[in-house]
């Protein structure tokens, strides 16, 4: 018997649609490390002065920066696009143009977001 | 004509044997982390700076205490439910896929119970 199979991911047309939901998934399992991540940090907090400050160290050094820069853009997409699927599983905002629009509006917003946040650490930090 | 015994009908379990609740399960950790990731991170724009003794007298505060530890517990329950489906959809083999599915749940209890533990040692330790 022959069943639908998933689209194939190297043969499949990239578009909004599909893209947008590969990069929900990355963002996703990209979260799922950023809350053990938090979780490490809460626990550094409780250790005492001197782990807190390894573990500042650690997030503020050039790969954690990066690390934090990626997980508020992944945090900043993610939520937008859940809510964006939040809405469809109540059946509303499936036509064409308005998946395309909220799909286009999730991912400036997103990097406009990230752009704030970043530039206000920089502003305030300084 | 269904070919589902009434049992079966009467169940609703599906083919996965959990019918829907993963699904409800998803959705309703998603909207409670919205407000809770939005106060989390808003609450620690808006503090003076991170450092040790400035975190620690914010996070002793009841609300703050509490609503971090929802927030901890929450997202890594979402964190779990989301990476779950992942290794459902791309790990083919049982034997790994066991080992995945299991080396993840260890993970985020271990995630979520080391942050929320954290949390209650900043309120309540020496």
């Amino acid at each position: 018997m022959r069943r639908p199979t998933s689209p194939h991911l190297l043969i499949y047309r990239w578009q909004i649609g599909n893209s947008l939901s590969i990069l929900h998934r990355l963002t996703g399992i990209g979260l799922s490390l950023g809350v053990v991540a938090l979780c490490y940090w809460l626990v550094s907090l409780a250790s005492g002065q001197d782990s807190y400050a390894s573990a500042t160290a650690l997030l503020t050094s050039p790969v954690g920066l990066l690390l934090l820069a990626g997980w508020t853009f992944a945090f900043f997409y993610h939520l937008l696009n859940g809510i964006r699927h939040l809405f469809w599983d109540l059946g509303r905002g499936f036509e064409r143009t308005q998946r395309h629009a909220s799909g286009w509006f999730v991912v400036i917003a997103a990097f406009g977001l990230t752009l704030g946040v970043w530039m206000s650490i920089r502003h305030f930090a300084s | 004509m269904t070919l589902r015994s009434p049992l079966g009908r009467v169940l609703g379990l599906g083919s996965a044997k959990d019918g829907t609740g993963h699904w409800w399960a998803q959705r309703l950790s998603a909207i409670a982390l919205v407000p809770l990731s939005l106060w989390f991170l808003g609450s620690l724009a808006f503090l003076p700076g991170l450092d040790y003794l400035t975190l620690r007298a914010w996070l002793s505060f009841p609300v703050s205490g509490l609503l971090t530890v929802l927030l901890v517990t929450v997202a890594s329950y979402h964190s779990y439910l989301g990476t779950r489906v992942v290794v459902e959809d791309y790990v083919h083999t049982a034997g790994m896929k066991l080992l995945c599915l299991v080396s993840l749940r260890f993970l985020y209890v271990l995630a979520g119970g080391a942050g929320v533990f954290a949390v209650l040692r900043v309120d309540f330790g020496p």
